[in-house]
């Protein structure tokens, strides 16, 4: 089982999709399947699946908010990312 | 809109791929529950072979079902049950599967353990022998225990308490949730449906309307207990439980029985919701074209509920309930809160329920406990 530890996020601080997690698109947006906790997270606008797919090419969160997102919309977006990091989707790199 | 509803109508259209596919392994099976919804007990000659079975493994990857829930029957009957969730679990498609134990010794428990991405779903009827044994048979209880001791023996971790909740069984709830505790168990309750050989049952073990009412509030304060979603016809009593709270067959749910049918939900093993097999062109095409999971994603009519404040909580509840005690779709659910079910089912005049199809019950009496 993961560990218990909750990892704060840390949005200047690169980050990637957690190996252990598969993503399957809907039209909706996508399923996100962590093998290890056995939790299915719904990723529920094709924008941030985009994001949570590309982070691993950015140096930070931030740079990839940055680049992918309009400017309105990046708070809901790291409060998009929080929740995932919370539900361990997403993973230090 | 609420970020939630918006997301239950997406499902209510249909995903890619189902979130919840059940795939019954066999009919064959060495108990004979008076509830069963599959109407097991023989062996289908026409079950899918070995490789038919992997083949329908490597479909389910592909689609990136991330996990499939094995039942029956009983699996672990099938000679290649190890084979087959090795392949499934070797290629990351996680197994959950439901047993009623016998097969568990402590060798097949050392055997689980070793697995990754497996659940294992152990049932019983009764937190008690003589509950228990009633509807699943004499001796059954002791072996389901023996399972769970020998899963906890071999170190295997969670696994789960299934319990359909009846009459009976409700009223047991805080030492079901004792017993899941004293083996660190996860405990899953689920509906009491009127299908399979459970059209027999159900009429005098389905809970009374007060029962369902304690039911809920003991849910609610338990959102950890797994219900596989069966209760949200009573979040129309107020605050919705924890879940999708919709009706997914073949939206998001959908059965594939031993012999490669594809039926859309678990409960409806009847001609009338068979979708296609998994013989022909495949699962993918079957999911994704049939006319009839096509029909059940267009929009609901909201029927006899529609002036029901609750409808949108409650959906008019479970097709295959109101499918077999002889409701029409447009009906309230036979369960419905508020009474309405029973009162519509009163008020037919005759009452034409659907035969079960088919039928793999034995014909010799397996020998039940009296009551
Ligand atoms: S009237 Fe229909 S929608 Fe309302 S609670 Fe009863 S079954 Fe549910
Ligand atoms: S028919 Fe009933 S059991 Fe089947 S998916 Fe719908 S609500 Fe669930």
């Amino acid at each position: 089982m993961t560990s218990s530890t909750v990892v704060a996020f840390d949005a200047s601080a690169p980050w990637q999709l957690n190996e252990q997690v598969s993503l399957r698109d809907e039209s909706f947006g996508a399923l996100a399947y962590h093998h290890g906790t056995r939790r299915l997270v719904f990723l529920k606008s094709r924008e941030l699946v985009a994001v949570v797919r590309q982070l691993s090419d950015f140096d930070s969160a931030d740079a990839a908010i940055l680049a992918l997102v309009p400017e309105g919309q990046r708070a809901r977006y790291s409060t998009a990312l929080t929740s995932l990091v919370r539900s361990e989707i997403l993973c230090e790199r | 809109m609420s970020a939630e509803s918006s997301l239950r109508n997406r499902f209510e259209r249909g995903l890619a791929a189902p979130i919840c596919l059940t795939w019954e392994l066999t009919y064959a099976c060495n108990l004979a529950c008076t509830h069963c919804l599959s109407s097991s007990g023989r062996r289908d000659p026409n079950e899918l072979s070995t490789s038919e079975a992997k083949a329908l493994i490597d479909e389910i990857a592909a689609m990136q079902i991330f996990y499939v829930n094995i039942g029956g029957g009983e699996p672990m009957i099938r000679r290649d049950f190890f084979e087959l969730i090795e392949h499934a679990v070797n290629q990351h498609v996680g197994v959950k599967f439901s047993t009623n134990g016998t097969r568990i010794d402590e060798a097949a428990a050392r055997r689980l353990a070793a697995i990754d991405y497996l659940d294992i779903q152990i049932s019983i009827d009764g937190v008690d022998a003589a509950t228990s044994n009633r509807i699943r048979g004499a001796g059954s209880y002791d072996s389901a225990r023996r399972a769970m001791d020998n899963l906890k023996a071999a170190d295997f971790g969670q696994f789960k308490i299934s319990v359909v909740m009846t009459r009976e069984s409700i009223e047991q709830l805080d030492e079901f949730e004792k017993l899941a505790a004293h083996y660190g168990a996860e405990l899953r309750l689920t509906r009491l449906r009127p299908s399979g050989r459970g059209v027999d049952v159900w009429q005098e073990l389905h809970p009374t309307l007060e029962q369902n009412r304690r039911l809920y509030k003991w849910l609610l304060a338990r959102p950890n207990v797994l219900t596989g979603d069966s209760f949200f016809h009573l979040s129309a009593l107020g605050e919705a439980l924890s879940g999708l709270n919709l009706c997914g067959a073949g939206r998001v749910v959908c059965l594939i029985d031993p012999v490669g049918e594809v039926y859309a939900c678990p409960f409806v093993i009847h001609e009338e919701f068979r979708a296609g097999n998994v013989r022909g062109s495949g699962f993918r095409d079957v999911w994704q074209n049939s006319e009839l999971f096509q029909s059940l994603r267009e929009p609901g009519n909201a029927g006899a509920c529609a002036s029901c404040g609750s409808y949108d909580a409650c959906r008019g509840g479970c097709m295959a309930a109101k499918f077999f005690t002889g409701l029409e779709m447009s009906d309230p659910d036979p369960e419905c809160v508020f009474g309405h079910g029973e009162r519509a089912l009163t008020a037919k005049k005759v009452l034409l329920r659907p035969t079960p199809s088919p039928d793999h019950s034995r014909q010799v009496p397996v020998t039940i406990s009296a009551r």
